[in-house]
């Protein structure tokens, strides 16, 4: 009886010791995946009102799970656009998701052959934050894994159901939720800019996309942002260690 | 919308999203270019904020949203918690669109 307590006991702290390493994770991934669930859930209403069938916008999201893709694929198709123009705007939404893959590469290799093969559907923009907000390596692959599971638990289901509910949803604009997804990110980027040179090229590539947004295709602008990268390269002029004026 | 629309979409956004991870065997990347690539990603992640804070489908999103995410980024900015980003992000901007919509303000 003793033993069996004083086991218990331990099972109880192990458990709660785990809970406490993961905690920093669990109110951020929890908030961002309610946030994405209203998303989801009018992506549905939007899709189920506009004639597609349910089981089509729900099989959509959990085969592509990627919502901006998703939504101009409804929009775009429901209006009458060809289905290769509908397709190849959602594959320039996500292309993306290429330079993501690239980056986040070794994590996934590291996490075997079926990891890297499931891990790399769940390669979605809020995902890619959780991790990169991470510089150690066992700590990324955790956040990576947390925010992507999470998520992709979430976004079908969520998606299933506001198609159910239709009209009924109201619009999330209402909620302002469509100002809370980019802050998230926004607040998961924020760190890495401490980093000079990153914070030059994310200061010159969003520049760059917003003043693009308004005359290329969706998808095209954010592309273009990576034309930031020039702001990274090291700056050659006054090298550490051998500068004149120093003294003078 | 067809079942063809959607698995080639699905079909080609996961292409996008495997090549990078399968590459990764044959393709042992220096350190300088392993940084470019994370840098790579945060430009893209930076960029696509700035969009979606300030448009909605080409066009400007509004007022609302607009406060709501630089209200969001500021409290980042000062470390508040993640949480308290997205709800007063979402706050604001709820607010605001009440406050805008109300006759007569």
């Amino acid at each position: 009886m003793l033993l069996f307590t004083i086991a218990t006991m331990r099972l109880m702290r192990r458990t709660l010791d785990t809970v406490r390493r993961d905690s920093p994770l669990i109110v951020p991934v929890a908030s961002m995946a309610l946030a994405l669930a209203v998303v989801g859930a009018s992506l549905g209403a939007i899709a189920v009102t506009k004639g597609v069938p349910l089981w089509l916008v729900t099989l959509m999201a959990a085969l592509v799970f990627a919502g901006g893709s998703e939504l101009l694929a409804v929009g775009m198709a429901t209006s009458g656009a060809a289905p290769f123009a509908v397709v190849l705007g959602g594959l320039l939404l996500n292309a993306r998701h290429l330079p993501y893959g690239l980056a986040l590469g070794g994590m996934l290799a590291d996490s075997g052959p079926g990891g890297r093969l499931f891990g790399s559907h769940l390669l979605v923009d809020e995902a890619v934050a959780f991790a990169l907000a991470e510089s150690d390596p066992h700590r990324r692959r955790r956040a990576y894994w947390a925010a992507g599971l999470t998520l992709y638990a979430v976004w079908a289901p969520s998606v299933f159901l506001g198609g159910l509910l239709g009209d009924g949803i109201g619009d999330p604009r209402a909620l302002g939720l469509d100002a809370a997804l980019p802050a998230g990110l926004l607040a998961l980027v924020l760190p890495a800019l401490r980093d000079r040179p990153t914070l030059r090229a994310v200061a010159l590539g969003s520049t760059v996309a917003v003043v693009l947004t308004p005359v290329l295709e969706e998808g095209l602008p954010v592309l273009c942002g990576l034309f930031g990268m020039v702001a990274a390269l090291p700056v050659t002029t006054g090298r550490s260690g051998e500068r004149p004026e120093a003294g003078v | 919308m067809t079942l063809g629309i959607v698995v080639a979409l699905a079909a080609g956004t996961y292409a996008l999203r495997v090549a990078g991870p399968l590459s990764r065997d044959r393709l042992r990347l220096p350190e300088r270019w392993r940084w470019s690539l994370s840098v790579a990603s945060l430009v893209l992640l930076g960029a696509f904020v700035a969009t979606s804070a300030l448009y909605e489908s080409g066009s400007f999103a509004g007022v609302a949203r607009v406060t709501g995410v630089a209200v969001g980024g500021v409290l980042a900015w000062r470390r508040a918690p993640f949480v308290v980003v997205v709800l007063v992000a979402a706050g604001v901007t709820a607010g605001m669109r009440a406050v805008l919509s109300t006759p007569g303000m």
